[in-house]
């Protein structure tokens, strides 16, 4: 379902913050594939998913989702493959805009848009029922800015957005790190299920070694840009936090430091 | 100082800020739905008049002519996107540029600094002297707040299709825009475009107004339509939530700005520093959201960070 092949990153490249971000780095996902990945700060992980996303072009390599080659597409055309949630709750969706007119926007993702209506009175049917699945009772504020929700909900809302229009790959950049504990399992519950429901291929970052090793079937670390450690199947099914940082030590011959990682 | 003199001058101050709705809701579109503050206003609303005078000079249909005006400030919002999106220049310099270029084009437009138009010979929509003695219907205030209203409804009826929708989030957030599939250059490009039709229109109707075009005739545009956008908030905000009545609204700010205006000249300011005041009373008020943040709710600011 994605393929990335041999996508290097620098930044600033030829000043004194020259940065390797994305270093030949390669990844296979199969359909279906519900993939975790954790790695301490400036690993690459975000570089990652933007580089799939276009936020900005790489360097070199290639990155093909479901068949098609999208290294060159520019950010708004390779939307129409892509579900994403973001780490600011503020990002992934218009605060100025009501909660209807948000999924309105999503619902037309990868359409072309044209002069008929930006939402129709069938659409308010139909998300009002989607809505409901938050258990939020954001199905009866249909009409309310999306400014005036708290950050989990902004999330949630994000969440259902991501996955209105089926997106061959669904990318989750730490979208629960900015929540209450609480409130970032709910999140994540919500996650689940609605992986579960359109069997989608995932790729979720995160700081939390816990919540890494219990969702997903596969997880992989990242560090210098590059994949240290790639956990599949059974062998992710019996994996534990002390495993992990274990495996860390191992692979990259220095001990695992990040509080939030462990603790979290 | 005869308070009948004031209210004398008043249908024309009332003409004059509907004329100037129709720029100052330009500017609503760019500043307050796309949040880029285009300078190209300065240039563009000279366009608008330069091209309908010049149209009506040799003979065109007035309507004709006015609507060459818009497609001119069109081209203008045309120019200043590109510089934006296809350049890479930062808002404020790309109108900035292109209000300088106008200069020059509006210059050869007219072939000199300015071009008068006598309202005897030629059959104007809006002048100064239909202000009175002439039925309601060729009265320029009739006529323009029709004009508003029919482009209110075309306004709210674009705003609320899928091209308008992808504008308004484009606006509002180019990351979640891009993330949903809008190319938001193109979003941006298709608003500087329509905000400059706009005031290419309005400064057709106020070069027929006021019987000629002229250089600098759009000279501080964007501050007076921002005056408009300011006092319309100030005042409806709390009033208007609708997306029609808050461009209505900000028609209505531009009459009351020229109102004010005209009360202060009344009062015997020098016409002379109208620009002056305005600048600083529109500086105050652009302050005040920023006052509050720093001074008022300044304990409360961490309350927009996520909970």
């Amino acid at each position: 379902m994605l393929e990335m092949r041999n996508v290097t990153k620098v930044f600033n490249k030829g000043t004194v913050n020259e940065k390797l971000a994305l270093d030949n780095f390669s990844l296979t996902l199969e359909e279906g594939d519900f993939v975790t990945v954790i790695g301490g700060n400036g690993a690459g992980k975000s570089t990652m998913m933007n580089a799939i996303s276009g936020v900005w072009p790489v360097d070199s390599g290639q990155i093909i989702v479901d068949g098609v080659d999208i290294t060159r597409l520019p950010e708004h055309k390779r939307a129409r493959f892509l579900g994403r949630v973001f780490q600011d709750p503020m990002t992934g969706t218009a605060a100025t805009m009501g909660i209807e007119e948000n999924l309105a926007l999503a619902k037309r993702r990868g359409r072309t848009r044209s002069l008929r209506t930006g939402i129709s009175k069938k659409e308010r049917e139909e998300y009002k029922e989607l809505l409901k699945i938050l258990g939020l009772g954001l199905e009866d504020r249909m009409t309310t800015k999306v400014g005036l929700l708290s950050g989990g909900q902004r999330q949630a809302l994000t969440l259902l957005m991501a996955s209105l229009q089926k997106p061959k790959l669904l990318l989750l950049d730490e979208h629960t790190a900015a929540l209450d504990p609480k409130t970032a399992a709910k999140v994540l519950d919500t996650t689940e299920y609605i992986i579960n429901r359109d069997h989608l291929t995932t790729l979720m970052i995160t700081h939390n070694m816990k919540d890494a090793i219990a969702h997903g079937n596969r997880l992989f670390m990242m560090m210098d840009g590059k994949i240290i450690l790639d956990i599949r199947g059974e062998e992710k099914k019996r994996l534990t936090v002390e495993d992990l940082l274990h495996k860390f030590e191992e692979a990259s011959g220095e001990a695992f430091v990040s509080d939030k990682a462990i603790l979290g | 100082m005869n308070i009948l003199t004031l209210f004398g001058s008043m249908p024309g101050a009332i003409a004059q800020g509907l004329i100037w709705g129709i720029t100052a809701i330009g500017i609503y579109i760019t500043y307050r739905i796309l949040d880029f503050a285009d300078l190209t206003v300065d240039g563009s609303m000279c366009t608008g008049g330069a091209v309908c005078i010049m149209m009506m000079l040799s003979d065109h249909n007035v309507f004709v002519s006015m609507l060459v005006a818009t497609m001119a400030g069109m081209l203008t919002g045309l120019a200043t996107g590109l510089f934006h999106t296809f350049m890479g220049i930062p808002p404020i310099l790309s109108g900035i540029l292109t209000q300088l270029a106008l200069y020059s084009v509006n210059l050869a437009i007219m072939g000199k600094a300015n071009q008068s138009i006598n309202v005897d010979k030629y059959n104007l929509l809006v002048a100064l002297r239909y202000i009175k003695g002439v039925p309601f219907y060729r009265n320029p205030i009739f006529v323009t707040a029709v004009c508003i209203l029919l482009l209110i409804l075309f306004l709210y009826w674009f705003f609320g299709t899928e091209i308008g929708c992808g504008l308004r989030a484009t606006g509002c957030n180019a990351n979640m825009a891009r993330a949903q599939g809008i190319n938001t250059d193109f979003s941006k490009v298709l608003g500087l475009m329509i905000s400059n039709g706009l005031v290419g229109l309005s400064g057709a109707l106020l070069a027929q107004y006021q019987n000629f075009s002229d250089v600098s005739m759009g000279r501080g545009a964007i501050v007076i339509g921002l005056a408009a956008v300011i006092i319309s908030e100030a005042i409806f905000g709390r009033l208007f939530h609708n997306f029609g009545f808050k461009l209505f609204g900000v028609a209505l700010g531009s009459i009351l700005y020229y109102m004010v205006v005209q009360t202060v000249i009344w009062m015997g300011v020098k016409p002379d520093w109208l620009k002056a005041l305005s600048a600083l009373v529109v500086a105050f008020f652009l302050a005040i959201p920023y006052w509050k943040n720093k001074y008022i709710s300044g304990k409360d600011l961490g309350k927009n960070k996520v909970a």
